[in-house]
């Protein structure tokens, strides 16, 4: 049986001088989840992110798209292709305003990038949609505000902006949540949830309440290696898993992990239902 | 519309001017104005600091004066000609360096812009050391007497006009939206697929044409062409303007043109004409200690402050 992965690798590996990060990774992400890369601070996630991009080029392996062979594409070919990528700071044109920011991403495929010497006002006729694209995530009053100004949960929700401009089939969030404050967390994840439907999202989170709350599916890395993978029940309840955040004694922290856990079950019983 | 009438302004000014300021020396002023407008294009709008400019500025010259010497065609096509070299050497050293970043760019178009003034040192047709002197300005469009310094003068102030135009027109593209994405934030400009090089590869491209175009109307003006605008004390010297005037700032480098030129010509042929160096040296300091944005970002500023 062969089930539908948008994106799989084969025996990745990633070596720095005399140190592998990311050891001999298998990953099939299925479309139309959300699917979650944790583990601890080291464990090679971003490393993981920046090889599917080709941020970084891998030592050996293989990486598929759609089942086809992406891993000698360039980064921005790789945009093009339909995966698109947000960076773990924030990801935006500080001094350019929240509209233009969205309409940078809109303008590649109106294929006059070049044009030096055209007014950009030929731009303007994106403006709708931008102005579209930033209402989805809430930002449209802030439309010709300078993106610097912006706070930084709305920043990250321009990137989000940004990123669905381009329509990407698989989208790449490197802690989408990561230095935000209670409120914003929430509305980051309530966003994620609302922008995966018929695309499919590979994240990497350290929150694990917004992971148990989004995530179909959860790869747990370890020293650059899987330890394991399943649903929510299934990884929080593993105790490798527990051992590799915590070390051994750690058992306020299982117990957060165990009654978050519980509640997830809860939750999905009750969607269910 | 403050712009607008700001622009409107100046252009009066610059009509006007040649009839109580001498014509050449305001147009070597125009011609530096040019050169630093196009170098700003890339340090301002890309981000990247090229300390090789004086080559195209050099070949420009070389090259225009060589036609107006040898060949008998009207300056404006040997202008258009030596623009032209400087672009196409400047598509080929942009292949070569722009996939560096910071001090190795710089120090890429160091070297590279060093190849060519040893190359123009030893070939023939440039005249070594001496240079190329006593360049015939010829007749615009084969009608209109160049030797002239009030003609030459306004068809100098009609090509640095193109030249701005075209920078600010480059600036206010489709594609200076994208290098402004590019100097904000690289990566992410990537990870929106686009080829970052490529689009920093036709910026070079447009500046050292642009620089080119500075230095073949500089020929004109002069007369001459010579190892000094190839030298790469002229790179170091185009930065200056564009650090005292504003960086980024589109009018900018011509009033660092301005004030570094005018210092020069003034500074030179008077008792501190041995200390000029150790002047502009001093400026370059302050300007890098206190006025960070220059005298048009400084003024910006102000103005934002107090009217905005």
């Amino acid at each position: 049986m062969s089930a539908d992965y948008v994106l799989e690798t084969r025996n990745l590996v990633k070596a720095f001088k005399g140190f592998t990060a990311v050891d001999d990774v298998n990953l099939q992400v299925t479309r139309g989840h959300i699917h979650a890369l944790i583990g601890p601070n080291g464990a090679g996630k971003t490393t993981v992110f920046n090889l599917l991009t080709k941020f970084l080029t891998p030592t050996s392996g293989q990486i598929l798209f759609n089942g086809s062979d992406i891993t000698s594409m360039k980064p921005a070919a790789i945009a093009r292709a339909g995966v698109v990528r947000s960076f773990q700071i924030s990801a935006v044109f500080p001094h350019l305003s929240v509209l233009e920011n969205v309409r940078i991403a809109l303008q590649r495929k109106e294929g006059n990038s070049f044009h030096f010497w055209r007014s950009q006002k030929v731009l303007d006729k994106l403006n709708d949609r931008a102005v579209e694209l930033l209402d989805s995530v809430g930002l449209a009053e802030f439309a010709d505000a300078q993106t610097v100004d912006l706070s930084y949960g709305r920043k990250r929700a321009l990137e989000i902006a940004t990123t669905l401009a381009l329509e990407p089939e698989l989208m790449l969030l490197d802690e989408p949540t990561q230095g935000m404050g209670h409120e914003d967390v929430g509305l980051v994840a309530d966003l994620i949830k609302k922008v995966s439907k018929g695309r499919t999202i590979l994240m990497v989170e350290h929150n694990l309440h917004v992971v148990s709350k989004l995530a179909d599916r959860i790869t747990v890395l370890q020293r650059g290696a899987i330890l394991t993978e399943g649903d929510y029940a299934t990884v929080s309840s593993d105790p490798r898993v527990r051992e590799a955040y915590m070390g051994t004694a750690a058992s306020e922290e299982q117990d957060r992990i165990n009654e978050e856990a519980a509640a997830a079950t809860a939750r999905k019983e009750e969607v269910e239902a | 519309m403050k712009i607008n009438k700001f622009y409107v302004v100046m252009l009066l000014l610059a009509l006007v001017a040649p009839f109580f300021l001498y014509p050449v020396f305001l147009a070597k002023l125009l011609c530096f104005a040019l050169f630093a407008c196009a170098f700003n294009l890339m340090l301002g709008y890309v981000g990247l600091l090229s300390f090789g400019h004086a080559a195209f500025l050099g070949t420009g010259g070389y090259i225009t004066g060589w036609l107006m010497m040898n060949s008998g065609i009207t300056p404006e096509l040997a202008i258009l000609l030596g623009t032209v070299v400087s672009g196409a050497l400047g598509a080929l050293y942009g292949k070569l360096s722009v996939k560096r970043e910071g001090i190795y760019f710089a120090m890429v178009t160091l070297a590279l812009s060093q190849l060519v003034f040893f190359i123009y040192l030893q070939a023939p047709f440039t005249g070594g050391e001496d240079g190329m002197q006593g360049v015939p300005r010829g007749h615009l469009l084969g009608l209109i007497d160049l030797s002239d310094n009030m003609n030459m003068y306004y068809f100098v102030l009609a090509i640095f006009l193109f030249g701005f135009w075209l920078i600010h027109r480059t600036i206010h593209s489709p594609f200076g939206q994208v290098l402004k994405a590019i100097r904000e934030n690289e990566p992410r400009a990537t990870s929106l697929g686009y080829n970052v090089n490529d689009y920093k590869w036709v910026a070079f491209t447009i500046s050292a044409a642009l620089a080119g175009l500075a230095g073949s109307t500089k020929t004109l003006v002069f007369q001459l062409a010579s190892l000094t605008d190839v030298h790469w004390h002229m790179s170091g010297e185009v930065v200056l303007m564009t650090l005292v005037g504003g960086v980024g700032t589109i009018f900018g480098p011509v009033v660092g043109a301005g004030v570094i030129v005018t210092m020069q010509n003034y500074l030179s042929g008077g008792e501190l004409g041995n200390y000029i160096h150790i002047i502009m040296g001093f400026i370059f300091v302050v300007c890098v200690l206190a006025f960070r944005s220059g005298i048009v970002g400084e003024f910006q500023k102000v103005w934002k402050r107090n009217f905005g």
